[in-house]
């Protein structure tokens, strides 16, 4: 027996693509592409070597920052950030409950379904910084318009995924509550409510984090919020006021996330 | 069980009357803050251009409205770089986030005191700062161009590659690491017969995932200067060119369907 084994092949693990001929077709492909995208980047080295100086004082003002000269910037982009966010996170979850009903197929008729997945579908093809651009141009700059983009955003996100929850709820309950005479509405508040509650607050604090986030950066084509401000230091070359503004999205954003899965945590 | 009585019936409740005035009150709070931080966000709101919006929107369609396809030709160059930008961001990502995903591991790392939080920290760092931002530092730091975009999608995914990476090395079967342990194997052996095999599937799945994610933030990131498509918009978009803007939202839009139908093919395969 242990002869017959040292004479045999020795143990080698199963490749993670079984065929040979697609294994080496996709590893040419994927060579053969690779040297045609890293060909196509015309990076000017001189510039990007010059620029790691311009890079080491960014790092320096990233770790010395000045929250004061500029604190009034600062303090009105944060303040309009942070209204934004709960504005369109309130107003985009009361929009987002109805159309949510109506793209559950469960719950909806085919008419109200497919216009239901239709405005679902609309709300996530473009993301919020295109949607952004067409409100300033419409509203003006300011927070009202990014206050709108990320309302709009937010129905395709919760719409969504609270359809989808409604379509996996346990259906004998809903049963139970409509064999007791219940009307449409009662069927709703009493068999489906209670089951998908958790899950509609769990997905708005979810929102509600990626809202602020996402406010930091429409501000980069005028729709309010401290991306303007960021923008603006940035074009300043005011490095350490930059810095004082990432440090304190990324603060906010920790605790948000923080508060959020803790809350989550207790509604569920 | 909460009961009332009304008129000597007893009536089932959900809650306590103590639990409902609780529950009122709090939508109460919610409704304050939300009146609040509408009244703060709107005290320099110009609610004219408001009003206006209508017209604004009729204008800007009427301007938009045939496309100009002549312009489609213009972006195929744009359109490739972009693609680049997403696929060449992709794997310096995957690059960056592998060892930082099993320096956060709680399984794999070699000190859970000194190195694990900081992991966390790159990884929670990375994530809360979009890719738009990113750029907006590199274009800043190292010039306009591609490897701006390719290095500010590459310093975006570690957050979310690190992150989804973790979670798995941390849900792996205990079991075959220690069973390749007890074979006398060494850590590296451990590693490359016990937890990459586990890991490989749900790897590429994020990989995949996170590429398509990538098409669809890497067709912006020229706003800002890094390069691709979104280059192409913001001159549009500064000429005021709107019905050129139509015809790189419809390529836009064209891109993203195909990048997220090619990651669910691909996933759909994988898993």
């Amino acid at each position: 027996m242990s002869t017959a084994l040292a004479h045999s092949r020795p143990w080698r693990r199963p490749p993670f693509i079984r065929s040979p001929w697609l294994r080496w077709a996709l590893c040419v492909g994927a060579l053969a592409y690779l040297v045609a995208a890293l060909s196509s980047i015309d990076a000017n080295w001189v510039r990007v070597s010059e620029g790691l100086a311009q890079g080491w004082r960014f790092a320096q003002g990233f770790f010395v920052p000045d929250f004061l000269t500029r604190s009034r910037d600062i303090w009105r982009g944060m303040e309009e950030s942070l209204t934004m966010t709960v504005t369109s996170t309130v107003v985009g979850c009361l929009i987002s409950v109805p159309i949510a009903l109506g793209a559950a197929r469960n719950i909806a008729p085919l008419p109200v379904y497919a216009v239901c997945r239709a405005i679902i579908a609309v709300s996530r093809a473009f993301q919020e910084v295109i949607i952004a651009i067409l409100f300033v141009a419409m509203f003006g700059f300011g927070p009202f318009a990014g206050f709108l983009t990320l309302s709009f955003a937010t129905i395709g996100f919760l719409a969504k995924l609270l359809a989808e929850d409604i379509e996996d709820i346990d259906a004998v309950q809903a049963e139970a509550i409509r064999a007791t005479g219940a009307s449409w509405w009662q069927v709703i508040n009493y068999g489906i409510q209670p089951q998908v509650m958790p899950r509609l607050v769990g997905l708005s604090l979810y929102r509600l984090d990626i809202n602020f986030r996402e406010s930091a950066v429409i501000g980069i084509v005028g729709a309010g919020g401290v991306g303007a401000t960021l923008n603006i230091a940035m074009q300043r070359y005011e490095y350490s006021t930059a810095g004082a503004i990432l440090i304190t999205v990324i603060v906010i954003v920790l605790i948000a996330e923080y508060a959020s899965s803790h809350l989550r945590k207790w509604v569920q | 069980m909460p009961v009332t009585t009304v008129g000597g019936i007893h009536a089932w409740q959900r809650r306590s009357t103590l639990a409902q005035w609780g529950v009122w009150l709090g939508w109460l709070a919610l409704g304050a803050l939300f009146v609040l931080c509408w009244q703060v966000m709107n005290q320099h709101t110009i609610w004219l251009f408001v009003e206006d919006a209508p017209r604004q929107a009729a204008d800007l369609l009427s301007r938009a409205c045939p496309p100009r396809w002549s312009y489609l030709d213009k972006l195929w160059g744009p359109l490739w770089d972009t693609i680049n930008i997403a696929t060449l961001g992709t794997l310096l990502g995957i690059v960056l986030a592998t060892p930082v995903a099993f320096l956060a591991a709680r399984n794999t790392t070699p000190s859970a005191l000194v190195l694990r939080p900081f992991a966390l920290l790159i990884i929670v760092a990375s994530r809360s700062i979009n890719s738009l931002i990113w750029a907006l530092l590199l274009v800043a730091i190292i010039g306009p161009g591609l490897l701006a975009g390719i290095i500010a999608i590459g310093f975006r995914s570690i957050g979310f590659i690190g992150k989804l990476l973790y979670e798995a090395i941390e849900e792996i079967d205990e079991g075959q690491v220690e069973a390749v342990s007890a074979t006398g194997a060494s850590g590296a052996q451990v590693m490359t017969y016990a937890v990459v095999p586990q890991i490989l599937p749900a790897f590429a799945g994020i990989a995949v995932f996170r590429w398509d994610i990538n098409v669809r933030e890497s067709t912006i990131l020229g706003l800002v200067g890094a390069g691709g498509i979104g280059l192409q918009l913001q001159s549009s978009l500064a000429r005021l060119a709107w019905a050129e803007v139509t015809v790189i939202f419809i390529v836009i839009l064209a891109t993203v369907a195909l990048s997220e139908w090619v990651s669910a093919k691909v996933r759909a395969a994988i898993i």
